[in-house]
């Protein structure tokens, strides 16, 4: 593990690693949506509107997953100043970014013929407008300072305070009345579940397909930070300007 | 198939929750790709024009 931590060694282990996360993804992605789009039957009362859930519900537990990631990598950036660590902490922001504004969005056009509104200042769906706010944040901290490193361990502090919002995006639909339904998946006891077998595989392929994903894409976004960190040192030197022969497809 | 594509009337609402989807996480996937081409350009014009610092340098220590 201390090796890994080494930038020119996880520069390589996760270059190799990266192809293998993102074809298992591409697999289960396929699996999930054939199950989720063709095979599930229609919901009684959703109709085929339901069939959004497949992309929604794993988009929203990535936007919380990455988030808690990107806090404890910029927990250990903040305790240990370990490079890599801030690195990746400040990779996670955008990847987190994306899922929080896929799940905004496909909840919006999920909401429109349900709920008949677009948007309601509801307590779920504010506090994950929120959470896209914390990755803004941390994005926009970062590009703040003039020292990169700073910036990193600083935007990490911010990671660490916003994580209060997690429970409160996560328990929301509990506490107060939201027009959002309530989990549909009971984790501690999956058969007793409110969703039926049929739809509840798909949506758990989609929760694995988007997970490997995230961190085939962490892994990549991590190792073009790390290119830039340490773009002084021999090792890049000899990654970026030692074989300009070598076609620029096989150095991925 | 047609039937399929209808979403049972809601197929102004799945399928752009399906294309904000996989627009978004391309965009995750390739705004790195280009990143990487621009930081690669740039690092190689660096040790390229350090190569010729480097070159001439002798040349200038003995004007000196």
């Amino acid at each position: 593990m201390h090796r890994l931590g080494s930038p020119p060694t996880f520069y390589r282990f996760a270059g190799a690693l990266r192809p293998w996360l993102m074809l298992v993804a591409l697999a289960a992605a396929v699996v999930g949506l054939y199950g989720g789009l063709v095979l599930a039957p229609p919901d009684y009362q959703q109709g085929d509107a339901y069939r959004i859930m497949f992309i929604h519900v794993p988009s929203a537990w990535m936007s919380l997953f990455v988030y808690a990631f990107m806090a404890v990598a910029g927990l250990v950036a903040l305790v240990w100043r370990v490079k890599l660590a801030e690195v990746i902490a400040m990779e996670c922001a955008p990847a987190g970014a994306a899922f929080t504004l896929i799940t905004l969005a496909t909840g919006s056009l999920w909401g429109k013929p349900m709920w008949g509104t677009w948007w309601t200042w509801d307590a779920r769906l504010t506090s994950e407008l929120v959470l896209f706010f914390l990755y803004l944040g941390v994005i926009g901290l970062y590009h703040a300072f003039e020292d990169r490193r700073r910036g990193a361990r600083a935007a990490s502090l911010l990671a660490l305070v916003g994580i209060v919002n997690l429970p409160i995006v996560h328990y929301s639909v509990q506490w107060w009345n939201t027009l959002h339904q309530g989990s549909t998946v009971d984790w501690l006891n999956l058969g007793r579940s409110s969703i039926a077998p049929s739809m509840l595989w798909p949506l758990l392929v989609m929760a694995l397909a988007t997970h490997l994903y995230f961190f085939a894409s962490i892994l990549g976004r991590s190792r073009i930070g790390l290119l830039s960190l340490e773009s002084g040192k021999q090792w890049v030197r000899q990654r970026v300007g030692g074989q300009p022969a070598q076609p620029t497809g096989a150095r991925t | 198939m047609m039937h399929w594509l209808a979403m049972g009337g809601y197929a102004v609402y799945v399928w752009p929750a399906y294309a904000v989807f996989f627009v978004v996480l391309a965009w995750d996937w390739f705004a790195p790709v280009l990143r990487r081409r621009r930081l690669t350009r740039e690092l190689r014009g660096r040790i390229a024009r350090e190569r010729i610092r480097k070159a001439r340098a002798p040349r200038a220590e003995a004007s000196t």
